[in-house]
């Protein structure tokens, strides 16, 4: 039995360092190579040692996809390509590549320039990795090699996100990367056709979770933001660079619009700037409204949404500021904060998660008074309002992407072992198909029954025709006798041309084209007629390869059966 | 090519020849070929097709042209001679198309090729062409839908052919099956023998069709759902046993097979909603509607939006579904974490209940509570749970737009689900498409009725009050016209919003203040305890007098005197200047400001009795009191009589003026008014001594009869196109008065020009129009004893035969004898009218543009009682050297926001050679008529024997008559600089 495997090196029951090893019909594929946020040693990234010990990886990996460009997704690229080496294809949609070095660059920057750490990959590594990338578009049927092909969908979550099916002859694997089954301000809902793939490796993050409609969420953002403004008040609202920011970018900046309102907003400069032009540019990656509308104004174009300066905050009168990082532990966000902390008419709104320890975390939990670098005591006064706008699936949307997909067989990762198994059991109650939650390093297998497919000539479907009933029925199975030959990796089903009854047809034909001016009949008991005079084709079991043909006819038509006899000892020309 | 031109050249000529070729062969059916008829040519232009690509251009060529009905016969003749033999299958299967084509012909009955029709398939081996030719069978059979005996052939041949391998004739099968198969028939015996398909011996056409729900091609799936629906759509009745085969559909793989599924479940539903089906897996049973409830609201969430978006719309639709399985529609358990969790809306509700409304919300406010039991969590939505959350929440607006629709149907007949989709379409004014926040704004509206707002619920609607865009503020007043709310405190914040947005958006003004009109009137007792806080009164001291011309100060005080006029004791609270300032609205923003009955004040009305009738019951007594003048003025008999024509002047005058008070009646008011004023006008130009005198001598009279006879024709257009609700009863009086009129006309040319010829024409007509006249109101003619036209009727023959001398006597006579005639006051009348909102003309800063070129002017305008806006109403530009413009404006630019109620939002292009100064133009609205499109014209008579002369058209007079006030703008053309 073929059976298609997979190995999570990263995300197995676990949030960060997605790395998935998928083996179907003898490819290797690695689905993402993330690094995890929470380490700073060897286990931030995955181990390719469990690939192989020691050379190169080129030989064991048939290619390499990334999912999106979260650095948990494809944070170890440079690390795994050039120094572990794989040399590969690559294979990514067009934002994610173009965005994906941006943050890996910030990425390295942060780690070697701040951290000061030595081993580690250069900028150059990754303009030589990025080299590797083959671009793929949605929907585009990409052939890796003659019989691994990969195919991308929509996914939402970020921009240029894809969820990937692989396949390999009739075996296929479809892998989700993060996804959003809802749609947000600027991205569509995560799409896929029934391709009834034999695994769907899906994400489980919100595997616990049912989440309220958006809207509500967002009008109570605006409605605070609003809120504040009016009142003459500042808003900072702490973010990371990518995906978020510019969801709420979007909202505020329609709200602005529609509302008439004036009021200044800014942007912490930095790599958003160029991240921004890549929103730009991939509108087609967009949701509904940002599409249809870029012709006359492109969305990214904000209009009331400036490049933040550093003295402006000390500006009097109202005005909203987007800084990094998100979770105020340092930078320009932290700045700004200590600057207007003091002020109660103020806001800082927390827009997602923050860690344990850094100032975002103590001032949700209401920490009245912050000691910052431990120096002089900040009150804080200013409202504290936390929003999540989280963009992954939640239980609903997960299961509604395996309603869509309808697999054979789940298998979930990018999620916590508790809360999976939760999903699971649902999965398992309410599709009835077998789900799966491999640790990290832990290998799952399962078996595949693919169908077979055989070329058929068509001769032998025409004759299988003339004889069965009128249609083929898809429920019911038919037997039919033919050849099967087997030949460079090809399945073909022929005629038999060495069955009694086939030689007696090729005799049929060649009387038929022969002798124009007969009435010749093929007669269903295994005879062929021409006028009166009876042809038969029989063999022994012991020689079937040699036909005896009888030709018996009366005397009157003595003239015609010479004629036959002499006609068949020359042979059935080689064309029949 | 040029070959071929040539040699059709060559033919047309002698077709004469030709043509009798078809007629020999088939002498018994009788052709009539009169004229040198196509057919012949096609002919021989496919006998001279050397090859298939020539015939095809020649069939192209000729599909091009019409073909009259009775050659029709013998073009399909030969076309049919020539499929036979054709070998090519492209020209086949272009003639079957053209065979099609030709049975489509107006006035040709197909029957006669049936039969050909029919025998073509049975030699046909290609099968595209075989479903052409179905496909022109399809054609002949719908254009004969009462020849039974060839519907049963027809379906026969469907039959026969259903077992075909291509698609597409199975397709056109079904198609034929669904458009002339009928349900109470079962099919022949010999058309199963036929087929070989085993089982009954007798099949009706449904379960044939049935049969091919399982076929293994899509797009045959699709045809046999679509022909089934197509005999819904023919009045037959659907068997309930195609339900659970429907139901399966609905999974295919296809979105097309899905899409026409849900439809044909949806058709089942309102068939047998009350029938009962077993739910799956389970001992109970269910409503079919439910259950079919069920299974669209799970298409809701489809991978095609296509499906969803029908989905959405069909549940709409299906307001038999149970309440409870209604509900579940909106339902969404949340979870965090594996532990319950409320919703936004149930938390607003809850921190509304316990008094702390606008509460920032905390971090971890919405930490989740209780522990979820796992298996208890459903997370595959069974049925239909969440359908239109889903919807809402949808990717594509047309989903969103769809069940927002759906959403509004189904909550207008439930108030109990009115009230729980409340939250989410209010959800729904902060969606990113416009076009969706406006239609739950009148989604909103229209389900108002059901419910009342609570104050969070109203605070969040009011935050749109503040949206840049026009459409959505207006529909957001419009919603707060009909809004209930509950407590005092709403009111404060819904007059508060309203207030920011009038200085934020002055232009709203109007808006802003018939909304709080409307609020007002709603919650008399709410706005009661608020009064001494909107006036600043004090207990002890007094407080300065507001600004009278603060359009806020006047906002406040529509929403209190509407509130007071069904709260006596309110006025009590009012401060002296508040009752000055009662009066001058009162005056001068009527419409907004109710009649009061205020303690110790003087009614300023000038109509006695009717006006001081409180509410309600004045509208009646205006109605009688105008009743009880037009019945005055009917007893006249003559307006010769002395002190008639004062009488008539006085109820001119109480008819305007009750017009300006009862606004409800102010259209029949003005209607009358106007009536009885031409009545006047004309008097009064016959009672001038003109008659008596010599022409030379009364040439001043003549001027002022004439510009008499103007005007009454203009008042007679406006009569009869600017009033709405006209009964033909009244329209013949109009055009009789009008008649009047030109016959005073006829008799003042007569008088002033001198030779009989330029009267010959103007006769002529005069007695046309009589005539058009008597054909037009035939059933009128009873009322009209006594009249001018009837006597005119009477002397009829005469007048046709009579010099126009003779004639302009006769009228002169008839004219001066006529009574008067009487006019039945009409139902419900309305008068068409215009306002411009913008410009409002009040600008001293004129509008400088470089001349050549051209500036574009905003013109906004509310239009009341105006039919068919897009056609009639213009916008005149008039500029001061007397030019005028008009304009028509798009049939965009019309906006509907209430009924009978269109907005027209416009710009108009001005553009002027340069002035040395700044100068006023003028814009105004008009109103286009036609006599042509007269109310009457549009049945055409049923008696028109006499279809040469066209009266109608002839007589057709084109004019506008001004729809609202003019406004003036100042514009600068100036010299381009060099």
């Amino acid at each position: 039995m073929p059976e298609i495997k997979v190995t999570p090196l990263g995300a197995g029951q676990d949030v960060g360092r997605s790395c998935i090893l998928v083996s179907i019909g003898g490819k290797n594929i690695m689905l993402d190579c993330g690094m995890h946020m929470g380490y700073n040693d060897d286990r931030r990234f995955p181990d390719f040692s469990y690939i192989t010990q020691n050379g190169r990886l080129t030989e064991f990996l048939d290619c390499v996809i990334i999912s999106h460009f979260h650095l948990d997704h494809c944070g170890a690229l440079p690390y795994m390509s050039e120094m572990v080496g794989y040399d590969g294809p690559i294979y990514m949609t067009h934002p994610t590549k173009a965005i994906c070095p941006i943050l890996l660059e910030d990425f390295r920057k942060i780690t070697v320039d701040k951290k000061g750490e030595t081993n580690f990959f250069t900028s150059q590594m990754i303009k030589d990795c990025m080299k590797k990338v083959v671009p793929i578009n949605l929907h585009q049927t990409v052939q890796v090699d003659d019989e691994l092909e990969i195919k991308a969908y929509y996914a939402g979550h970020v921009l240029g996100a894809a969820m990937v099916q692989i396949k390999v002859g009739a075996e296929s694997v479809v892998y989700t990367g993060d996804y959003n089954m809802t749609p947000d301000r600027h991205l569509g809902a995560a799409w896929i056709d029934k391709c009834r793939p034999d695994i769907l490796i899906t994400e489980s993050t919100y595997a616990t979770t049912i989440r309220d409609s958006k809207r509500c969420r967002e009008r109570d953002f605006l409605k605070k933001v609003h809120e504040t403004v009016e009142r003459g008040g500042k808003v900072l609202i702490p973010v990371f660079a990518l995906g978020r920011a510019q969801e709420l970018c979007i909202l505020l900046e329609t709200f602005w619009e529609r509302m008439n309102l004036k009021a200044p907003i800014y942007f912490s400069t930095g790599l958003t700037e160029k991240a921004n032009h890549y929103y730009k540019l991939f509108i087609t990656w967009t949701n509904q409204k940002i599409r249809k509308t870029f012709v006359q104004r492109n969305m990214f174009e904000f209009k009331h949404i400036k490049a933040f300066d550093r003295t402006y905050a000390d500006n009097p009168g109202p005005m909203v500021v987007f800084a990094t990082p998100g979770m105020l532990h340092a930078g320009q966000s932290l700045q700004i904060f200590k600057k207007w902390a003091g002020n109660e008419k103020n806001m800082v709104i927390m827009p997602g998660y923050c860690v344990q320890g850094t100032i975002g975390h103590k001032i949700l939990n209401g920490q009245k008074k912050l000691e910052i670098e431990g120096r002089a005591t900040l009150e804080v006064k200013l409202q504290v309002e936390y929003m999540s706008f989280s963009a992954h699936a939640d239980a609903k949307g997960i299961m509604q992407l395996i309603r869509m997909a309808e697999p054979r067989n789940i298998l979930l990762v990018h999620g916590e072992a508790k809360k999976m198994e939760f999903l699971k059991d649902k999965i398992e109650q309410e599709f009835n198909v077998s789900c799966f939650m491999p640790a990290n390093g832990e290998t799952t297998t399962v078996e595949t029954n693919p169908s077979v497919p055989v070329d058929i000539s068509l001769n032998l479907l025409k004759r299988e025709m003339a004889l069965g009933g009128p249609l083929p029925d898809p429920k019911k199975p038919r037997t039919m006798h033919g050849t099967l030959i087997m030949k460079d990796n090809s399945l073909r089903l022929l005629q038999d041309p060495h069955s009694d009854a086939d030689t007696l047809t090729r005799i049929y034909t060649h009387l038929k084209s022969v002798l124009k001016a007969y009435t010749i009949q093929h007669l269903p008991d295994g005879t062929v007629m021409v006028e009166s005079i009876v042809i038969k084709v029989s063999s022994t079991a012991e020689e079937p390869n040699i036909k005896v043909i009888l030709l018996s006819w009366s005397y009157q038509d003595e003239e015609l059966g010479s004629f036959l006899s002499t006609l068949l000892k020359k042979g059935l020309p080689a064309g029949l | 090519m040029m070959a071929a031109h040539l040699k059709k050249r060559v033919y047309e000529e002698f077709s004469k020849v030709v043509q009798q070729h078809p007629l020999e062969e088939v002498p018994a059916k009788k052709l009539r070929l009169t004229k040198p008829s196509k057919s012949a040519a096609l002919h021989l232009d496919l006998c001279k097709a050397t090859n298939p690509t020539d015939a095809l251009q020649y069939l192209l060529q000729f599909a091009r042209k019409t073909v009259e009905a009775e050659s029709v016969e013998g073009v399909a003749r030969i076309l049919l001679e020539h499929y036979y033999k054709e070998t090519d299958t492209s020209v086949r299967l272009k003639i079957a198309s053209l065979l099609g084509l030709l049975s489509k012909t107006q006035g040709f009955s197909p029957d006669c090729i049936v039969d050909d029709a029919i025998s073509t398939l049975n030699n046909e081996k290609s099968h595209q062409v075989l479903a052409q030719l179905l496909d022109t069978l399809l054609v002949i059979g719908t254009q004969l839908p009462d020849s039974v005996a060839i519907t049963q052939r027809l379906i026969e041949v469907a039959c026969k052919h259903l077992s075909d391998t291509y698609f597409g004739v199975r397709n056109k099968c079904l198609q034929l099956l669904g458009c002339l198969g009928t349900v109470d028939k079962p099919l022949t015996k010999e058309s199963d023998a036929t087929t070989g398909t085993s089982g009954a011996p007798t099949r009706d056409v449904q379960s044939v069709i049935s049969d091919y729900f399982a076929d293994q091609d899509p797009r045959v799936r699709t045809a046999a759902i679509k022909a089934m629906l197509q005999l819904h759509d023919r009045g037959m009745k659907l068997q309930q046993t195609i339900y659970n085969q429907a139901c399966k559909l609905l999974n295919d793989d296809y979105e097309q097979v899905r899409s026409a599924a849900v439809q044909m479940v949806w058709v089942l539903s309102q068939l047998y909603a009350e029938s009962i089906v077993p739910i799956p897996s389970s001992n109970e049973e269910i409503r079919l509607v439910d259950d079919s409830f069920g299974k669209i609201c799970h298409m809701v969430s489809d991978g095609s939006w296509v499906v969803r978006v029908q989905a959405a719309k069909l549940l709409g639709s299906m307001l038999q579904v149970s309440p409870h399985f209604l509900e579940q529609t909106l339902d969404k358990k949340l979870m965090s974490d594996l532990r319950r969790k409320r919703t936004a809306h149930e938390r607003a509700k809850e921190l509304y209940a316990s008094g702390e409304f606008s509460s920032g919300r905390r971090w971890a406010d919405d930490a989740p509570k209780e522990k979820v039991d796992t298996s208890g969590v459903n997370l595959i939505d069974s049925g239909a749970c969440g359908a239109f959350v889903h919807g809402l929440e949808d990717e594509m607006y047309e989903v969103r737009t769809a069940s927002v629709e759906a959403l509004c149907l189904l909550a207008q007949s439930s108030a109990s689900f009115a009230e729980k989709c409340l939250d989410f379409l209010v959800d729904m004014f902060n969606d990113e498409i416009e076009e969706v926040r406006l239609q739950s704004i009148h989604a909103l509206r229209q389900i108002s009725i059901h419910i009342t707002l609570r104050e969070d619920q109203l605070d969040t609607v009011l935050a749109v009050l503040e949206d840049s865009s026009r459409d959505i503020r207006e529909a957001l007043h419009e919603l707060l016209c009909y809004t209930n709310v509950s407590t005092k405190e709403c009111i404060q914040l819904a007059l508060l919003e309203l207030l920011k947005n009038l200085t934020k958006y002055p232009t709203d003004r109007n808006s802003v203040w018939k909304c709080l009109k409307f609020l007002g009137v709603r919650h008399p007792t709410l706005v009661l305890p608020l009064v001494p806080e909107l006036l600043s009164t004090h207990p002890y001291f007094d407080t300065p007098e507001p600004d009278m011309d603060d359009p806020a100060y006047i906002a406040v005080l529509v929403l209190v005197f509407n509130a007071a006029k069904s709260c006596p004791t309110m006025s009590a609270l009012f401060s002296d200047h508040t009752f000055r300032h009662y009066a001058y609205l009162r005056d001068s923003l009527s419409h907004l400001v109710p009649q009061l009955r205020l303690p110790g004040k003087k009614l300023t009305s000038g109509l006695g009795s009717e006006a001081c009738g409180p509410g309600s019951g004045s509208v009646e007594s205006a109605r009688l009191f105008l009743q009880d003048s037009l019945a005055h003025v009917s007893m006249l008999q003559s307006l010769e009589a002395p002190g008639a024509q004062d009488l008539l002047d006085f109820t001119i005058r109480d008819l305007q003026r009750l017009g300006e008070l009862q606004t409800e009646l102010a259209g029949s008011a003005d209607f009358c008014a106007t009536y009885l004023r031409c009545q006047l006008l004309l008097t009064k130009a016959l009672q001038e001594k003109l008659w008596n005198i010599a022409v030379p001598l009364c040439l001043k009279q003549n001027a002022m009869a004439s510009a008499a006879v103007k005007q009454i024709l203009e008042e007679t257009y406006k009569l009869e196109f600017l009033y709405s609700g006209l009964e033909t009863r009244q329209v013949a009086t109009i055009h009789h008065v009008r008649l009047q009129a030109k016959a005073l006309q006829l008799v003042l040319t007569a008088r002033t020009k001198r030779g009989v010829d330029p009267l010959i024409g103007i006769s002529e007509k005069f007695i046309q129009e009589v005539e058009s006249f008597q054909r037009l109101f035939m059933s009128e003619l009873p009322h009209f004893q006594e009249s001018f036209v009837e006597k005119l009727l009477e002397v009829m023959p005469r007048l046709v035969a009579c010099k126009p001398l003779d004639l302009v006597k006769i009228l002169q006579t008839t004219l001066r004898q006529s009574g008067f005639l009487h006019l039945k006051i009409p139902e419900q009348i309305h008068r068409a009218s215009a306002t411009i909102i913008e410009p409002t003309g009040e600008s001293d800063n004129p509008l400088r543009f470089t001349t050549g070129l051209v500036v574009a002017l905003d013109i906004d305008a509310t239009l009341e009682h105006v039919q068919e806006p897009q056609n009639t109403v213009k916008v005149q530009v008039l500029y001061p050297d007397g030019q005028a413009h008009i304009i028509h404006p798009k049939p965009g630019d019309f906006r509907h926001p209430g009924p009978g109620r269109v907005r027209l939002i416009t710009q108009v292009y001005l553009s002027h050679s340069a002035w040395t100064e700044p100068c006023q133009i003028e814009v105004r609205l008009l109103l286009a008529y036609s006599s042509s499109t007269s109310k009457l014209s549009s049945p055409k008579p049923a008696w028109n024997e006499s279809t040469e002369g066209l009266p109608q058209t002839e007589s057709s007079i084109e004019g506008t008559i001004p729809l609202s006030k003019p406004v003036k703008v100042f514009i600068m053309p100036k010299l381009a600089r060099r």
